[in-house]
């Protein structure tokens, strides 16, 4: 039993999560979108407490419910929204959050801290609610006016659920939707159909055959009691009729299912959703119709004629009821399905040991030389390639969550720097490895601070240069061989060239005198201790931050680039590996030692002739700088008789590795380096080849970094 | 048919106990339609049930059905406070036949 409840917790906590995303987008786009925004926001708020009702959860249901109201008034047009209210409202949503963050670890009932957390936003909602209450009260009165039947400030709705087989299996129990509906309003009625009940042999226990009829009195709006039903809608026929149009709505329905008409109409009575009376007047009216040699019109237009609806009423109810019953909704929910994200962690790393086992047979086979060992290995390893591939697959996602997380982070930092700052976003479909996803948002996060806070000059500088006063922050994915490359920019002042010279020679980073490129004075802004912010504001300046953001990125195995016009705008690249658990490899050997370079990074691998005392060699016409790594680890031995040069490019760089010997292509299950080698440069980590030795993968960007400073000292 | 049987109206009489659910729908089944088909007059203590959903519902609707297929009644005797509830707020009439 507690299994079952669990994952319908469960469900509820992740669909909070989504909903409380989408909130947040729809605050910050309140002043594009207006009502569009709104209605998205309150939606949210709503449906969320009405899970959280059903649940039981309260402390949920307290408080968002003093949000939702807030929120009702704001789309009646009584409230104006107003940069205060969005960031009270994205206040609540992290309450919200909260909230349902302590449903997950169990403390919603006793976390005292967070009950009171949440008082100081409760009372400045109330503050808007004080004022145009009568208002608000007014307009459901109004609409509800034009239902002659209704009870005053009510409206009498009629819903018809018939629910699918799999709800109860499901753990949902179509009785506590109908209770949780009691609290919207006043059930008149229920008729409860078991038609659909099979014979008894048939009849199988754990399904579900029933549907209802309910009468509801209620003030809320139809999409406040279509919410009630949002956990069961894939797996339910939910039908509302609405009080302005319900005998249209009615008849309607009843023409389009002529063999239980009077059923059906025996039960609308019978719920009170429609009287005797009401119900014979229209029938009569259509039947009359028909006997006066009409081609059958439909009832609701009969209706109109009579001038008891309104055309567009009808239509409206005619066309919805269409929609409802008559799609079925494709079952989106069943195409996808959610995962512990731990359980795919457990299976790529049985992939990655699957891949090792794999290369140990492989050894055996070419060793053995049996044709039959060998064709099996050869077809093994294309499986175990194709399943690395989707395994690795699984655990893509788009970069676009993280970035729309930015736009909260920008309205945020916006606000508190008093500066007016966009977030353009582009590029969100490239796909990258969870894990990586995790650990970039830091690093971005600063990125994207640095760049307001710094890059973006105050608006009044801003117009002086003739840019717009709204300064504008952009992030950029894209992929590029065998990485994605993350940038950062902004259209603010750019890096003072000059004066992050002069304070890399006070700090002694750079001896005086020294001529440097652009891009290695604007990389001076990564080291340890460097900052060049006039005034310490409270986001940054501090010194901390970009040395860490490199460390972070490089820690990843990726790089981090600037390039930087002054006047005109800064851009940080921020270059990082798909996937961090299992690259295709290309080893070397130097000596006795393996080295791998990722495969994605290999151009060409070409002959390798000394020249004494030169450290290029002529590449079809061009110099291409090269690495000896035998001298780079310093591995004992003499050169051997045949070396070669492989080819590499990283972030737009070429450069060529000299190596003894070139063992090929080989899947190469990434292991972290101890901590022992924690220090140790121009490695990223190792992998276990297929006779149980180790093989060091190369970090790329570490070793071009160093073939490009040396030749540039060489130049100069 | 062994008339006499059906007099002893302790041995027609089921008695459910504790939850009637989903959880439990699956075990309830054969019991209620065995009481169902093996006596004349069947009969249905609820009144110690403390849970009752939509699955219980539905077991007592197709039991009944059974009951009147075979030309037999099947009395529900002293419903407890969790089936009350229920067949009220969903207009189920535990006498009568449903609707």
């Amino acid at each position: 039993m507690s299994i079952n409840i669990d994952q319908v917790t469960y469900t509820f906590i992740a669909e909070s999560r989504e909903l409380l995303e989408q909130m947040e987008s729809a605050l910050l786009a309140v002043a594009r979108d207006g009502m569009d925004a709104v209605n998205a926001i309150f939606r949210a708020a709503h449906t969320i407490k009405g899970s959280a009702g059903m649940f039981g959860l309260d402390p949920v249901v307290e408080f968002t419910h003093v949000a939702e109201s807030v929120l009702d008034k704001v789309r009646d047009g009584a409230i104006p929204v107003g940069d205060e209210l969005v960031a009270l409202l994205l206040g609540c949503r992290d309450h919200i959050g909260a909230l349902v963050d302590a449903v997950e670890s169990g403390t919603l009932d006793t976390d005292a801290d967070l009950a009171q957390a949440g008082a100081p936003l409760v009372a400045a909602l109330q503050g808007y609610l004080g004022g145009g209450a009568g208002h608000a009260a007014a307009a459901p009165a109004a609409v509800a006016g034009a239902d002659a039947g209704a009870a005053a400030g009510m409206g009498h709705w009629h819903i018809s659920l018939r629910f699918g087989a799999d709800v109860l299996r499901n753990g949902m129990d179509p009785l506590s939707f109908i209770r949780y509906l009691g609290q919207m309003g006043t059930i008149t009625g229920v008729v409860t159909l078991a038609d659909d009940l099979p014979e008894a042999d048939a009849f199988d226990p754990e399904s579900c055959y029933l549907g209802f009829e309910i009468g509801f009195d209620s003030d809320a709006d139809k999409a406040a009691i279509d919410g009630v039903f949002d956990f069961v809608r894939d797996d339910c026929v939910i039908r509302i009729l609405p009080p302005e149009n319900r005998v249209a709505g009615y008849l309607a329905w009843l023409d389009e299912a002529p063999a239980t008409r009077e059923r059906l109409g025996e039960m609308l009575v019978r719920c009170g959703s429609v009287t005797a009376h009401e119900l014979d007047q229209a029938l009569a009216a259509q039947a009359a119709a028909r006997a006066t040699g009409v081609p059958a019109a439909p009832i609701g237009a009969i209706l109109v004629e009579q001038g008891a609806v309104r055309a567009p009423v009808v239509e409206a109810a005619l066309a919805k009821q269409k929609q409802a019953p008559d799609t079925p909704r494709p079952q989106q929910e069943s195409r996808s399905v959610r995962v512990d994200a731990d359980k795919l962690d457990r299976l790529i790393n049985l992939v990655g040991e699957l891949i090792i086992a794999g290369a140990g047979a492989n050894l055996v086979a070419r060793r053995t030389q049996i044709p039959e060992l060998l064709e099996c290995t050869s077809t093994l390893s294309s499986l175990v390639e194709e399943v690395r591939d989707s395994a690795l697959q699984l655990r893509m996602v788009k970069i676009g969550a993280t970035f729309n997380r930015f736009q909260r982070v920008v309205h945020d930092v916006a606000r508190e720097l008093g500066k007016d700052i966009r977030l353009d976003v582009s590029g969100e479909d490239a796909e990258l490895d969870k894990t990586v996803v995790e650990k970039i948002g830091d690093p971005l996060t600063h990125l994207v601070r640095n760049a307001m806070d710094h890059g973006i000059e105050p608006a009044d500088v801003r117009t002086a240069r003739g840019k717009p006063a709204q300064g504008t922050v952009a992030l950029n994915a894209y992929h590029d061989s065998g990485s994605i490359v993350i940038e950062v920019s902004d259209d603010g002042g750019g890096l003072k060239r000059e004066r992050i010279l002069a304070k890399a020679v006070e700090r002694g980073l750079v001896e005086p005198g020294r001529t440097l490129s652009d891009k290695e004075i604007f990389n001076l802004i990564f080291e340890p201790g460097f900052s060049t912010a006039e005034q310490v504001t409270n986001l940054s300046g501090r010194g901390v931050g970009m040395d860490v953001v490199k460390r972070n990125i490089v820690a990843l195995r990726g790089s981090v680039d600037i390039a930087s016009t002054e006047g005109v705008g800064t851009t940080v690249t921020v270059r990082l590996p798909l996937t961090l658990a299992i690259i295709n490899g290309f080893q070397v050997g130097i000596g006795k030692s393996v080295f791998v370079i990722p495969m994605d990074m290999v151009e060409e691998c070409i002959e390798f002739h000394e020249q004494p005392g030169c450290d290029w060699v002529d590449l079809r016409g061009q110099p291409l700088p090269f690495v000896r790594l035998r001298e780079r680890f310093g591995i004992d031995g003499g050169a051997a008789r045949r070396r070669s040069v492989v080819v590499v490019r990283y972030g737009g760089r070429k450069a060529g590795l000299v190596v003894d010997q070139l063992l090929g292509e080989f899947q190469t299950v990434i292991k972290p380096l101890g901590k022992v080698f924690a220090g140790a440069r121009f490695l990223s980590g190792s992998s276990i080849l297929g006779n149980g030795e180790v093989a060091l993968i190369l970090d790329m960007a570490a070793l071009l970094a160093g073939v490009e400073t040396e030749s540039q000292a060489a130049v100069a | 048919m062994n008339i006499g049987d059906t007099s002893q109206g302790a041995a027609a009489r089921l008695a459910v106990e504790g939850e009637m659910t989903i959880y439990r729908a699956a075990e309830l089944k054969p019991a209620l339609l065995d009481a169902v088909r093996a006596h004349d007059a069947p009969e249905l203590d609820l009144a110690n049930v403390t849970e009752f959903d939509c699955a219980g519902l539905q077991l007592l609707l197709m039991a009944r059905r059974e009951a009147a297929r075979l030309g037999r009644r099947l009395a529900l005797v002293a419903p407890s406070p969790a089936v009350l509830e229920a067949c009220l707020l969903l207009g189920v009439d535990l006498d009568g036949e449903t609707a």
